[in-house]
């Protein structure tokens, strides 16, 4: 028999203002095997984990129960106590009864006998608990940052300064991001590349830092500490330790593709660099608009490379690394706003997504930094931004406030007024939303000084007519239907997930919310961490946001990868699931179902009559697995055992519970 | 290719130039509209309100008559009341049931809900149809004016694109005509406004007849008897370039050679037998 001691919390009043305690204990007393039971105000205080741990050696008790909050909030506290005690840790067992029972009743003769009853199966569980052990685990001292914009720059950056190697795998040929394609920066109006480009050059430069750009991550095998990955580097044709970036090729090459990091507002070479401070200053090819590889002639490039670097025969290389944490930081992508047809978006060069608009701003841009209109180069004196293209839309686009449009708008007004003195903008939003230092001041400033006629309301249509664009829309605050004819409509169409972000989501074994956004461990608590140990997230690929919030997002899991790359060892989980093979039919089911490709086959030999039996059975290797239990129920022959939760301690559990009501 | 056929009550009366027409163009075409017995009113209005289950009676009726074959319309109206209420009955056992009920009827009303258009685009086809033009309407520049009826809510009349249609256009187009474009061709013609707000009316059916004409168009065609009724009698065309109202089956009649008055308007009376 055991000794069980059983210790309640009233957590203040949020147990005890629906839980009668008193009954509560005087019950407990009467468990199978309980020879202790207790009460206290606050069992997470010091003071509530000391009545645990003199417990235990006064009483000298070999199994304890503890009711309080969920396991989720305080298991690792109390398993603490236990074992200051001498206890294992896994011998002690939490009865939620705050989440579980006093937080959704009101009635305290209902709570109650409820309270009892979860503690009475906790009791009998705990009776049946077996002492584990964590296995110690090594970790690789290297990090790998998903994605080279400005969050995975900032995470490499401080990664790289704590003294340990990271990688950054960028998808396109050059680092940089979404940062990169922005002329200045709200609040301050700092120009973006200027205080982008010196942290892109770090980079390069850090001896931690090893840029794996015009690359992708093909596959995440493995577990905190040790993540093997393959990382595919993509053939750029070009060989970048010959290469000088003196950038004669992309001069003398005669065809040219829609350029994707100036919107396809204007076109690029086939060999090319996507802008003037690219870092690595190493062009490629890109295949499908290319005259050689789609024809077979041309070769210009080749003939004019002074130190001949370009190699049309390079293959995609995989590299396959080891890697202790993981940052995930792959950033945003726009909505393309086709979906609403009233805006006329993409019938018309004139109305332009904000990110474009963005472009038209910048010196290197398609027009030269010239703020014109696409359609005849003529300066716009009339501008109308709309808000929310896609954001806050229930019915049609997001649920979502895309947050960094309201301010990105303000800054492109005034950076309007300040370029066409003349020019008048319009702004149709729902709600300006200006959270942030200096954020409301500016757009106030934007409102006031620079003549930005800001209305609420809504668009309804947008077409052209004779030589400008009729804009036709709301404003609900005085009904009245509103008529603008424009020169430029700029829609601030919403900050969408990446498209590749679910396949991505699923390479790496982190989960995502229904729009794609990779989710964070606890919106409040855990904001850098995932579900998955060991891997973090940072920027605008966990929800929309602003460059100092995805700065300090970045930094922040950063310091997680550090600390994590700064144990020695770590301890894994130690309820994990164990076959039991004499029973294992080797069907497998399990190894189909286990998410983190804990389970493969082996093969074992057992004696059979007078021979020799060979047959292939399951086996859980313990450091991978993390004690989800899906094998465990999706066995046949009940053959797999989830350490800490087998069979017989769940039935144990629901037959205190059912038989002795 | 057989069809019930609801005409609605604007079609004998103040709209009969449209039934003539589809009827004489869809025989050419070897498409049978069979009318329903003792039709009764499609509803006219189809209720703001989704509890106000009275006005579906009509509707409703009209659906089980139809007995679960493809039930055609003509009047945007109409065929508007008849396919949102399929809609609702399909979505809303509650209301279905409540309707049915108190019509006592068996409810078949699960048949397409089809307006012409649909059946030349979806049925014929547009390519066929251009193969059965007689007289092709070369150098007629043709505008479509859609309204709200025909297309929205878009989800429910899955009739086409809401902001780009083109279904008119394909007709126009088929039918031998230059198609010409108006960005408010999708636009409100103003509907009973004409009759209680009638500035506010004019105002709408100028501002599409204004830019149907900068556009270029003679001709705006429309399916709906009301627009076509607000489009003619709202505006002050005083001193601006003439510009022709017709029922889409009235150009598609005069492009298979048969009778109708925009063959008529065009100086062609006297190929057109009277009749």
């Amino acid at each position: 028999m055991p000794r069980t001691g059983v210790f309640i919390c009233h957590c203040g009043t949020n147990i005890a203002g629906t839980v009668d305690i008193d009954k509560t204990v005087e019950a407990s007393r009467n468990f199978p095997g309980v020879v202790h039971a207790d009460e206290y105000r606050y069992l997470c205080s010091e003071m509530g984990q000391d009545i645990i741990t003199k417990a235990i050696k006064e009483n000298d008790l070999d199994r304890v129960v503890v009711g309080t909050c969920s396991p989720r909030m305080h298991e690792n506290t109390f398993r603490k106590a236990a074992a200051e005690a001498g206890l294992n840790p896994y011998l002690l067992e939490v009865a939620n009864i705050r989440e579980h029972c006093s937080w959704v009743h009101k009635d305290m003769e209902e709570a109650t006998p409820k309270a009892i009853a979860l503690l009475r199966a906790a009791a009998a569980k705990a009776a049946l608990n077996e002492a584990l052990e964590a296995p110690r685990l090594d970790v690789e001292k290297r990090a790998l940052v998903i994605g080279g914009g400005i969050a995975g720059i900032q995470a490499a950056l401080d990664i790289a300064e704590a003294g340990y190697e990271v990688d950054i795998v960028e998808k396109d040929p050059s680092i940089g991001g979404r940062m990169a394609q922005l002329e200045k920066t709200f609040p301050t109006l700092d120009c973006s590349a200027c205080i982008l480009t010196p942290k892109m050059v770090e980079a390069a430069q850090h001896p931690n830092i090893n840029l794996l750009t015009y690359s992708e991550v093909d596959e995440v095998k493995g577990f905190v500490g040790q993540f093997d990955v393959k990382i595919r580097q993509k053939a750029r044709y070009v060989d970048p330790v010959k290469c000088t970036g003196c950038g004669i090729c992309w001069e003398k090459c005669p065809s040219k593709a829609p350029s994707e990091f100036e919107m396809g507002l204007s076109k690029r070479k086939s060999i090319y660099v996507p802008f003037a401070q690219a870092v690595p200053m190493v062009p490629v090819i890109d295949r499908d608009s290319c005259l050689y590889f789609r024809k077979g002639r041309c070769q210009i490039c080749e003939k004019e490379c002074p130190p001949q670097a370009i190699d049309y025969e390079q293959q995609d290389e995989i590299i396959e690394r080891r890697y202790g944490a993981i940052v995930v930081a792959t950033g945003f992508d726009q909505l393309d706003p086709t979906i609403y047809g009233e805006y006329g978006y993409g019938q018309h060069p004139d109305i332009l997504t904000g990110l474009e608009f963005e472009r038209i701003f910048n010196a290197s841009g398609p027009t030269g930094g010239k703020v014109v209109k696409l359609s005849d180069g003529k300066p716009p004196k009339k501008v109308v931004f709309i808000q929310c293209i896609g954001s806050r839309d229930k019915a049609r686009g997001m649920n979502y406030c895309s947050k960094i449009c309201c301010m990105y708008t303000a800054k492109q007004a005034i950076l309007l007024k300040e370029k066409v003195p003349d020019a008048k903008s319009y702004v149709f939003y729902i709600d300006v939303r200006t959270g942030g230092k200096g954020y409301e001041e500016f757009q106030r400033r934007a409102a006031e000084e620079h003549d930005v006629a800001y209305m609420r309301g809504q668009v309804g249509k947008i077409f052209p007519e004779d030589d400008h664009l009729v804009v036709r829309g709301i404003d609900s605050l005085t009904n009245r239907n509103i008529e603008i004819k424009a020169d430029m409509v700029v829609l601030a169409a919403a900050t969408v997930a990446r498209g590749d972000a679910p396949e991505l989501g699923r390479l790496v074994g982190i989960n995502s919310d229904s729009y794609h956004f990779f989710n964070e461990a606890h919106p409040k608590l855990k904001p850098v961490e995932t579900h998955t140990a060991g891997i973090f997230i940072a920027g605008a690929c966990q929800a929309p946001k602003d460059i100092p919030e995805t700065v300090s997002q970045a930094s922040a899991a950063a310091v997680k990868a550090i600390g994590l790359l700064s144990k020695e060892k770590l301890q894994g989980e130690a309820c994990t699931a164990e076959v039991i093979q004499s029973d294992c039919s080797g069907c497998l089911n399990c190894e189909a179902i286990c998410p983190y490709t804990a389970i493969t086959p082996v093969e074992i030999e057992e004696r059979y009559k007078d021979g020799v039996l060979k047959r292939t059975v399951a086996e859980v290797n313990p450091a991978l697995c993390q004690g989800c239990g899906s094998c465990a129920v999706t066995c046949r022959s009940g053959s797999i055992n989830l350490k800490g939760f087998s069979n017989d301690q769940i039935m144990a559990e629901v037959d205190a519970i059912c038989l002795q009501r | 290719m057989r069809y019930r056929y609801f005409p609605g009550c604007t079609l004998k009366g103040q709209a009969k130039s449209m039934e003539d027409t589809t009827l004489a163009a869809a025989k050419a075409m070897g498409i049978e509209l069979e009318e329903l017995s003792e039709w009764q009113c499609c509803g006219a209005v189809y209720p703001l309100y989704e509890d106000e289950l009275i006005s579906l009676l009509s509707p409703v009726r009209t659906l089980a008559a139809a007995e679960g074959e493809p039930l055609v319309s003509l009047c945007a109206a109409c065929h508007h009341v008849l396919k949102r209420a399929q809609e609702l009955m399909q979505r809303n056992e509650d209301a279905r049931k409540k309707v049915t009920d108190h019509l006592e009827v068996e409810y078949a009303g699960e048949g397409r809900v089809l307006h012409f258009l649909e059946v030349l685009r979806d049925d014929l086809g547009f390519d066929k149809l251009k193969e059965m033009v007689k007289k092709p309407l070369e150098g007629k520049k043709v505008a479509a004016y859609y309204g709200c009826l025909l297309l929205r809510p878009s989800k429910v009349m899955q009739f086409d694109d809401p902001e780009n249609p083109t279904i008119m256009e394909d007709m126009i187009r088929a039918l031998g005509a230059e198609v010409v474009k108006s960005p408010y061709r999708t636009e409100c013609c103003g509907a009973y406004l004409s009759v209680t707000e009638e500035g506010v009316a004019a105002d709408t059916v100028q501002r599409i007849l204004d830019s149907a004409r900068r556009a270029g168009a003679e001709i705006l065609v429309t399916a709906c008897p009301l627009c076509r009724y607000n489009l003619e009698n709202c505006a002050d065309n005083e001193g601006k370039t003439p510009i022709k109202v017709y029922y889409f089956s009235e150009i598609l009649a005069e492009a298979m050679g048969l009778p109708s008055e925009s063959a008529q308007d065009r100086g062609t009376k006297e190929e057109v037998p009277q009749g």
